[in-house]
Formats: structure tokens, sequence, C-alpha cells
């Protein structure tokens, strides 16, 4: 499915939006960065409580489709303009990591 | 007859350690480009982010320089840093001497060094303490 419909199936808020139709094939969670580095896929949807600028520079040499902020975590205004700059798809959820990952999404 | 490399020259800044990554990000940008793999360039770009970040947050910066040549992609990041005392320990996963204000910005699993070998085909540290480190890392096309 496209990140469009994942952001509508988890009723997620846009932080930024650059590809509404990046196809999403899987997920990962974590928030240690090298952790991420080495088990997130290409595709994949990337729950998170990290909100420092790294994570934008993570979420687009490991290509995932988007990041998804778990638990409404504060972020910086100039992380956001980060996502605008760099292109990644970036939302944010109230429900913690397990409930966003618990939803039926069949990826 | 083997053919120059295409070559890219980054300073790596060791005070600014927001913006650590522009080196990675831009060669990802410059290999696509260029009509690498995305495979690769996933390879290639990781790699070198955990180097780049590793210099900024140990050995406040250094260089990088990145030669593509048609059969492979050879990346040279140096400092002038502390260097590693004990090459194998550092090589374990899980360790870090990563300070607690880093980790809390989720680095310092100890996971940088097992990642850049994970996913060149070649990697290779010459290290000395109170001198510094050369990574070469190797990725075949
Ligand atoms: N360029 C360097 N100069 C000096 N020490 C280094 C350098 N690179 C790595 N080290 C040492 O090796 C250790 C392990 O490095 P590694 O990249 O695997 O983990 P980390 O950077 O601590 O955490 P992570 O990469 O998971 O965020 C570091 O904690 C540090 O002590
Ligand atoms: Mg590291």
């Amino acid at each position: 499915m496209t990140t469009a419909i994942l952001r509508e199936k988890l009723n997620l808020e846009i932080l930024n939006e650059a590809d509404p139709n990046r196809e999403v094939t899987g997920g990962y969670t974590g928030d240690l960065l090298s952790w991420v580095m080495s088990g997130a896929q290409s595709g994949d949807m990337w729950v998170t409580i990290m909100t420092n600028i790294n994570i934008i520079a993570v979420a687009s040499l490991t290509d995932v489709a988007c990041v998804v902020i778990a638990d409404g975590a504060e972020i910086e205004d100039s992380v956001i303009e980060q996502a605008k700059i760099r292109n990644i798809n970036l939302y944010r959820s109230k429900k913690t990591a397990y409930q966003i990952c618990n939803e039926p999404l069949f990826l | 007859m083997t053919k120059e490399p295409l070559r890219f020259h980054f300073d790596i800044c060791g005070e600014n350690f927001t913006s650590a990554g522009e080196a990675s990000v831009s060669i990802k940008r410059i290999l696509r480009q260029i009509g690498i793999s995305p495979d690769i360039i996933r390879r290639v770009s990781i790699a070198m982010y955990e180097c780049e970040i590793n210099m900024v947050i140990h050995a406040n910066g250094g260089t990088a320089d990145v030669d593509v040549y048609t059969d492979k992609i050879i990346l040279t990041l140096k400092d002038e840093g502390p260097g590693i005392p004990d090459l194998e320990l550092a090589m374990q996963e899980g360790y870090s001497t990563a300070p607690d204000s880093i980790r809390s910005l989720g680095f310092g699993a100890g996971m940088g060094l097992p990642n850049m070998k994970k996913y060149t085909d070649v990697m290779d540290i010459k290290t000395e303490v109170g001198k510094g480190t050369t990574v070469t890392m190797t990725v075949f096309l």
C-alpha cells in the first residue's frame, strides 16, 4: 500500500508528506540508529520515538518509505524542515510503537 | 587498463553534530545520478555514514574520499583523533565508549563498525593511539 493509505489507516498526523505514493512494503521499529541501519529495509515504515535531526539522514540512507514518530513525541521544527529538504515522509501518532505495529496492515 | 576513477572529497566537521551525515547523504545522491544500483548505494552510503558519525563523535572530524571505479567503490575516511586502543574489542557488537549525551540521540549502540563490515566487501582499519584512524572500505560493483 502507499504511504498515504497507510497514513489514513493509522490515522497519522502529517509532519511532512513528501511522496504520498511511495509503496510501503514492510516495517521496522527501533530507536538505536545503528540497529535501524542494520535492520530496516528499503520500503519499510520505520516506527521510532527518536526525534532528533539524525533520524532524517538515517531515513534517507536506509531508504525507508516513511518515518512514524510514536507516543506523540515532541519534534523540533528544524527536523521537520530537514525532512522537507530531504523528501522524507514524516508522520506522527499518539499511539505507542506497539499499538502502531499491532494494526492489521498486512504489509 | 583501468580507467581513472571518479573522485569525491569531503571535509567532515567535528564540531557540528547536527549536520553530521551531510557527506553520506550527498554521496547517495551522486551515486544515484551516475546510475549505481539502489542496493549498492544503500550499502555504500550507510557504511560511509557510520564512519562519518564515528569521526564526528569519537575523533573530532576528518576527511572522506570516495573513488568510483568501473568495478568498485573505495571509501577512505581519515581522522587525526585519539585512535582506537583495542581494535578487536571495538569491532565487537555492543562495544561503545560513546558518552551519555550521544547515547540520548540514538547513537552508541556499538553497532557502527560491525555495520560497516557487514555492508562492505573489504574493510581495513589503520589506527594509532594519539595519531588517528584511517578506515578504507571497498564495495565491488
Ligand atoms: N574514528 C574513531 N576514532 C576513535 N575511536 C573510534 C573511532 N571509530 C570508532 N571508535 C571506537 O570504537 C567504538 C565502537 O565504534 P562503533 O561505531 O562500533 O560504535 P559506537 O560509535 O560507539 O556506537 P554506534 O555506532 O552504534 O552508534 C567507539 O565507541 C569508539 O570507542
Ligand atoms: Mg559508531
